[in-house]
């Protein structure tokens, strides 16, 4: 575990970067440092790995302070990851990636099969093994750095704003990357963004930092989302904060209902049968949601899809959360949500009414949660 | 008797001697330079109010002639291949020095924050990130070096014969034969040339790395 005791950062110029702040990072988890441009966040990352040193306090690395060992002994054991990657343009990619271990004094051979072996891992084709930074995209040299970061196997990840440069699709890629990788490594990540959808996407613990390096509140980020700590965290929250917290709240309970589907050759009996539904879902041979209809509207055998109301976006009930599945509901010009499996058959449709009634029941569980915890 | 390359035996070299003889003369001051410019460069770079004065002063010795050199010189080294050189090595600081800490200081400073993160030290720093990546504003400021070096060399002739090709306008003078004066200035702007496209290709060579012109990105 890294423990962070009253450290404190004041700059030659007098700058105080960093103010008295204690943390407690806690292992194999993604810890997110989140603040306002300024707000301290590089220089406190920076302390962990000693190219910043304290001017109060110390940090501790596994109960041991991190001063204890040769800093070039310790920066081998963190990975770091920057903004823009950072990668050596004058070396292959293979090179990049095999430099800790070079360092570490493993054999080009060995560093090289490592190497090409973590190129996998992140998720590039080894055939840009022997290419230069300058011929890869943002998002592929962000991977390099990833994989650099991770070559010699350090149990600490330090990561500086590293998804910050790239365009939004390719950063929501990386994002998933790092956490399925986070998935099978389980390193001890820290994790700096200026990006508060970013901290509360990724982070285990999410630490929110205020201009002067002060600490605000340092809380899982379903807690963040439902206690902000004070009106600083909650104006950094943003306005939507209670519907983003919805992406902590399962749609695993929605009580879905089948009798609204239709697939598109149903006979007219059928039809006839689902007439008392608002509007049908009519799903293709297969099962897969075509559109919404009023029945009235519904011919037997003559439905033609491209005069079908468009269903939104569809919800896999377990895997997507309440937010997913109301903002389903909410694109969808009916007002319901379709809910599929994982190969995209619908499953069931919910109401915007139902999905409400789960919300409600999900903010009182928590609520009493919080009230068992606080030994209420 | 008296073809173009055939030269009077004053010169005591033939043509072709005499070409070696001025790459050697031009070019070993060059090399020195390099070798000196390094470290200041360096303390350039890590102290950086050193920068402008140690430029102004390369400056003025590049404002020095090279016969007042010659005069302190050759009480030292007498009329000397080594007196020629000194001038020239001084010369080449002028260009080489801007030229080394302008190449580290194109470094971006995100790399070399992911160098000293990953444990690299001072030295590895220096070695293997930072000259590296300055290589092609070396040989750029290399190239100036070695041409205009090769173009000066000529002036030793007037300390003895020790401006190697530049020896032949000396003798065209002498035995009214300007066509050495032709060979002499032709030869010397062919070397100039020939030189300067040999760094090229060393650049092209030891910075593969490097987008080329037309390259996708
Ligand atoms: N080397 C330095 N010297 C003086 N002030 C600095 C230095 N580095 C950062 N600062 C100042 O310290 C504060 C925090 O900087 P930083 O840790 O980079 O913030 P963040 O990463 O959150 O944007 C800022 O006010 C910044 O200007
Ligand atoms: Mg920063």
């Amino acid at each position: 575990m890294i423990r962070i005791d009253g450290v404190t950062k004041r700059y030659p110029d007098g700058t105080v970067a960093v103010d008295r702040l204690s943390l407690e990072i806690p292992d194999r988890a993604i810890t997110v440092l989140v603040g306002p441009s300024g707000c301290g966040k590089t220089t406190t990352l920076r302390m962990i790995n000693r190219m910043v040193e304290p001017t109060e306090g110390s940090i501790l690395l596994d109960g041991r302070d991190i001063r204890q060992q040769p800093v070039n002994t310790l920066r081998r054991s963190m990975g770091y990851v920057i903004q823009n990657a950072g990668l050596f343009q004058h070396r292959t990619i293979l090179d990049n990636i095999a430099t800790v271990p070079r360092l570490l004094g493993w054999t080009k051979q060995k560093a090289r099969a490592r190497a090409a072996e973590l190129m996998e891992r992140v998720g590039l084709d080894t055939a840009l093994a022997k290419r230069y930074p300058y011929q890869l995209s943002g998002g592929q040299q962000q991977r390099v750095g990833v994989a650099r970061a991770l070559a010699a196997d350090p149990p600490v990840l330090l990561m500086d704003e590293p998804f910050s440069a790239v365009d939004p699709v390719v950063r929501k890629g990386l994002q998933d990357e790092l956490l399925r990788i986070q998935d099978e490594l389980g390193k001890t990540i820290v994790f700096v963004t200026h990006d508060i959808d970013e901290a509360i996407k990724l982070g285990t613990k999410v630490a929110v930092l205020r201009t002067g390096g002060r600490l605000a509140q340092f809380a899982p980020p379903a807690e963040l989302l439902s206690a902000p700590a004070d009106s600083f965290v909650e104006d950094f929250l943003g306005a939507d904060r209670g519907i983003r917290r919805l992406s902590f709240f399962p749609s695993r309970e929605l009580e879905l209902q089948t009798e609204p589907i239709v697939a598109i050759d149903a006979g007219a009996d059928r039809l006839a049968s689902r007439a008392t539904a608002p509007y049908l879902l009519v799903t293709d041979l297969d099962g897969r949601p075509l559109g919404w209809s009023e029945p009235d509207r519904l011919t037997a055998g003559a439905v033609e899809p491209d005069r079908l109301l468009d269903f939104g976006r569809p919800f896999v009930p377990g895997t997507d959360s309440l937010r997913t599945a109301l903002d389903g509901a909410v694109l969808s010009p009916t007002g319901w949500a379709v809910a599929v499996d994982g190969e995209g058959r619908a499953v069931g449709v919910v109401s915007q009414q139902v999905i409400g009634e789960a919300i409600r029941a999900a903010h009182g569980r928590v609520a009493e949660q919080a009230d068992v915890g606080a030994g209420r | 008797m008296n073809g173009f390359f055939d030269l009077p035996s004053d010169l005591q070299h033939s043509y072709l001697g005499l070409v070696g003889l001025h790459l050697r003369e031009a070019l070993l001051p060059v090399l020195a330079g390099l070798l000196v410019s390094l470290p200041i460069a360096q303390l350039c770079v890590r102290f950086r109010w050193i920068y402008p004065p140690v430029l102004g002063i390369t400056t003025v010795l590049y404002a020095i002639p090279s016969l007042a050199f010659f005069v302190v010189l050759i009480d030292y080294f007498g009329q000397s291949e080594t007196t020629v050189m000194i001038p020239l090595a001084l010369y080449s600081l002028v260009v080489l020095v801007p030229a080394i800490v302008d190449g580290v200081r194109s470094v971006p400073p995100e790399t070399l924050a992911a160098a000293q993160a990953m444990g690299l030290g001072p030295v590895r720093r220096y070695f293997q990130v930072q000259l590296p990546i300055a290589v092609p504003a070396i040989v750029a400021g290399l190239r100036v070096a070695a041409v205009s070096s090769i173009s000066l060399v000529s002036v030793g002739m007037l300390i003895g014969n020790q401006g190697a090709l530049g020896n032949m306008l000396w003798n065209a003078q002498t035995y009214h034969r300007p066509a050495l004066a032709v060979n002499s200035v032709l030869t010397i702007a062919v070397l100039g040339i020939l030189v300067d496209a040999a760094l090229v290709v060393v650049r092209l060579l030891l910075t593969p790395w490097m987008p080329r012109k037309g390259a996708a990105r």
